[in-house]
């Protein structure tokens, strides 16, 4: 990249475009109702709860599995009838990155040389003497960060335009976690590479993201830009009141109530508010996890309960 | 070139703390006109922070005509972006440090000393504002 250019590419066709995107299994939906636009050169986490449908979202953007209503068009083509044209420009690092144990790593190289018609053989041997990774070594010898930055490196030097990962970092100690993730920003820095990182690890990933979508109970949640969430939502605290009374401005993500006292998560879009309201920041963590029904123990104003409960909490 | 460090309690933005990093370093002289900043996939790299907010800062500084972005070769300390005159500097250090000997004697502490400071500077940026 030269210059202070604009990694999003304004105005182009977005990465990837979800349009009531569905699926179920037997009668449980996995996916449903998925509506979203991912630019070309974001960075976007995939957040939620084991089992919201993370994975679901991921393998329909590869046609790994087969939408039950909708369509999802990635880089302007679907993955389901345009997969030969598709696959060689989309790179994937599935959950546990599976790797084949008894190939050495240069021969896991061949294979991936063989596989993938635009390979690049520089990048790839780049990387791994970079890591200090003996070439002749089983993969299957090799530590979990190590065989995660393998995976890697087999999807990125077929120099996708996206990359798409699942839980990448999950089973990793924090070095390697850290290793992970600056491999994927300097392959950003470098091209236009759009991103999209699946986690139930929310810590991080303001820094290392510039989108975000919030899955839960299989629906989507949230899509946005990070800088908009963080600058939308606002904890409002005050006397205890009727929440009804400002949800006609604002959308309550979070309510919670003491005797006298009435916290809400809001998210505001620049309203002004009542004086009798605090107004108070609230980081990534809190607002991801205000959309996924929990309460941080110890959060600003010390009500235990959950956010449907009513009750009041005598101290 | 400099280095920069993240304060990931400070609240403060981090596309921010980098703008503020590199007007500090040209204030003080460290960053001369000319200077290269570390190239967007250094800073990516070593600090493991978005692409984007590397440029957004950069482009921060490009507007206030602290730096100037060379097509191809990175991101330049602009010819005009002047430190403060050493001599000036030196002044007014020891011309503080003579205030904060006096507000320490007088049983300010540290957090004393970071509060009047701050109130008394206030006016001016509110001015500013209206």
């Amino acid at each position: 990249m030269s210059g202070l250019e604009v990694v999003q590419g304004g105005g182009s066709a977005p990465a990837v475009a979800a349009d009531g995107l569905g699926k179920r299994y037997g009668a449980k939906w996995a996916l449903r109702n998925c509506t979203l636009e991912i630019p070309v050169g974001a960075v976007t986490a995939l957040v939620g709860p084991n089992g919201a449908g993370k994975t679901t979202l991921l393998q329909l953007a590869v046609g790994l599995t087969v939408p039950t209503a909708g369509e999802v068009r990635v880089l302007g083509l679907s993955p389901r009838h345009d997969a030969h044209a598709l696959l060689p420009r989309v790179g994937f690092v599935a959950q546990e990155h599976p790797l084949y144990r008894g190939l050495s790593v240069a021969e896991t190289l061949k294979v991936g040389k063989r596989i993938n018609p635009g390979w690049d053989n520089d990048f790839a041997l780049g990387r791994i003497e970079q890591l200090g990774l003996p070439l002749g070594l089983k993969v299957g010898k090799l530590s979990g960060g190590q065989q995660a930055q393998v995976a890697l490196t087999l999807a990125l030097a077929k120099r996708p335009e996206l990359l798409l990962l699942d839980e990448p970092v999950a089973s990793l100690d924090p070095l390697a976690r850290r290793e992970f993730l600056q491999t994927v920003l300097e392959a950003t820095a470098e091209t236009e590479l759009t991103v999209i990182l699946s986690s139930h690890i929310i810590a991080d990933l303001e820094r290392v993201c510039d989108h975000l979508i919030i899955l839960s109970q299989a629906e989507t949640q949230l899509v946005s830009p990070i800088d908009e969430v963080l600058a939308s939502h606002r904890l409002l605290t005050g006397p205890r009141t009727d929440p009804a009374t400002i949800a006609r401005v604002n959308r309550v993500i979070r309510e919670s109530h003491t005797e006298r006292q009435t916290s809400l998560l809001v998210r505001a879009d620049g309203h002004a508010y009542d004086s009798s309201w605090e107004l108070h920041e609230v980081d990534l963590e809190e607002i991801v996890l205000a959309y996924l029904g929990h309460r941080r123990a110890g959060a600003a104003t010390g009500a235990t309960q959950r956010s449907s409960d009513r009750d009041v909490v005598r101290s | 070139m400099i280095e920069f460090h993240l304060d990931g309690r400070s609240g403060v933005p981090t596309y921010l703390q980098l703008v503020q990093q590199v007007r500090q370093a040209v204030r003080l002289g460290i960053l001369h006109p000319g200077d290269q900043l570390p190239t967007v996939k250094d800073v990516v790299g070593s600090l493991t922070i978005n692409a984007n907010t590397v440029l957004k800062a950069y482009r921060e500084l490009d507007r206030a005509g602290l730096v100037e972005a060379r097509r191809g070769l990175g991101t330049f300390v602009a010819s005009d972006a002047r430190a403060q005159p050493a001599d000036h500097l030196d002044e007014l250090r020891s011309s503080l440090s003579g205030w904060i000997d006096r507000a320490r004697a007088a049983g300010l502490d540290d957090e004393g000393l970071a509060a009047l400071f701050a109130d008394a500077i206030r006016p001016t940026a509110v001015a500013r504002v209206a």
